[in-house]
């Protein structure tokens, strides 16, 4: 499970986490929370459908029609395919947010957070969160909410990544901030071959007979 | 599962390939179906099983009734003749068909959807036996 959160409404710009690459080089993001798998091949299969979509209509996609597509296949399956997933991004009508539940249901919001981590970095985003901020206040509001979640949800844990979606393109920013430290071991754990002395040793062959021996001719033509 | 429902959750028909004159033991591939169990017939197996068996018809229905709602009884039927006329167009029966015109009428050369991804039957590692099947459907077996 990845913690991750939502864009805020910089001025034509979008701000959020993602735990992988962006699946495409489009002007819209999809993150996800929930099954891991099922988020993963969801938002895989919608970006080649959105890209299908773009190729036969000969436009630039919208965030509604991912949205769309997105919801219907939750629909259909009713919940079943268990992936809560945020779907951001600038298209002519402006940067959007939409936050998709796994039965189909969404809501458009400017800031969001979905996963195990939500309540954590909600908690930060509503307390912290202007309309219209600039593109560094939100960033770092971004790392403290996800922070907020790293540290207080057993199910999220890692480092922030961030994606910033303008109308030019998306750019990942890897590794923002890593808030946990790897543990140090207090001792050195390896331990040399011989350490354990052998005091006795004894081998038993084992007798074996052939007791049938059967050969079958391939047929080679 | 909610006991009351249980009417309206029975499947549409039994298969009889399970019912043969041979034996209740014999024609059960036990590897792939499991142990034979009557409530397996008569109960679907998961929540879903019905609504994706009858997905495409009910969606069919659904675009049907709206179109001649919309444009009149004509353009529905048309639409089906196109379906049936490119249903037929198939290679022989132990071949999987590409149903490439089938696929555009649909709509479905421009999306992915799982029946893409998955169990593609292009890729099936089992063949039926090519003269029996053949034999079956010229209807000389």
């Amino acid at each position: 499970m990845h913690p991750w959160n939502a864009p805020f409404r910089v001025p034509g710009s979008l701000v959020h986490t993602r735990p992988g690459p962006p699946s495409q080089d489009w002007c819209s993001d999809c993150c996800g929370a929930g099954v891991a798998a099922d988020a993963e091949m969801t938002t895989r299969m919608a970006a080649s459908n959105m890209e299908l979509h773009a190729l036969s209509t000969g436009r630039e996609p919208r965030v509604a029609t991912v949205t769309r597509i997105l919801r219907q296949m939750l629909f259909r399956y009713q919940g079943h395919v268990a992936a809560s997933l945020i779907v951001g991004g600038v298209d002519p009508t402006g940067p959007q947010l939409y936050g998709l539940h796994p039965h189909g249901s969404y809501s458009r919001l400017p800031f969001m957070a979905q996963g195990s981590g939500q309540d954590a970095a909600l908690a930060v985003l509503e307390d912290r969160f202007q309309p219209n901020m600039t593109l560094e206040a939100a960033q770092g509001l971004l790392v403290e909410a996800i922070t907020a979640g790293i540290l207080g949800d057993l199910g999220s844990g890692g480092s922030v990544d961030a994606c910033v979606i303008t109308a030019m393109g998306a750019k990942l920013l890897r590794t923002l901030s890593s808030p946990i430290e790897p543990m140090k071991r207090l001792g050195h754990y390896r331990v040399a071959p011989g350490t354990t002395a052998v005091l006795t040793q004894t081998v038993q062959p084992l007798k074996l007979e052939l007791l049938e021996e059967t050969v079958q001719a391939m047929d080679v033509e | 599962m909610n006991a009351r429902g249980l009417g309206s959750q029975l499947k549409d028909s039994i298969p009889v390939t399970e019912l043969s004159a041979s034996g209740p033991f014999d024609h059960h591939d036990l590897l792939r179906k499991g142990f034979s169990c009557v409530k397996n017939e008569l109960l679907p197996s998961h929540a879903l099983e019905l609504s994706e068996k009858n997905f495409q018809l009910n969606q069919d229905k659904m675009n049907f009734s709206t179109l001649r709602n919309i444009q009149g009884l004509f353009a529905p039927l048309k639409l089906q003749m196109e379906f049936k006329a490119a249903q037929q167009v198939q290679r022989l029966p132990f071949l999987s068909s590409s149903n490439l015109s089938l696929d555009i009428l649909r709509g479905n050369d421009e999306t992915i959807g799982f029946e893409d991804i998955l169990n593609d039957p292009s890729q099936s590692e089992l063949m039926g036996e090519p003269h029996l099947m053949v034999e079956y459907k010229l209807g000389l077996l």
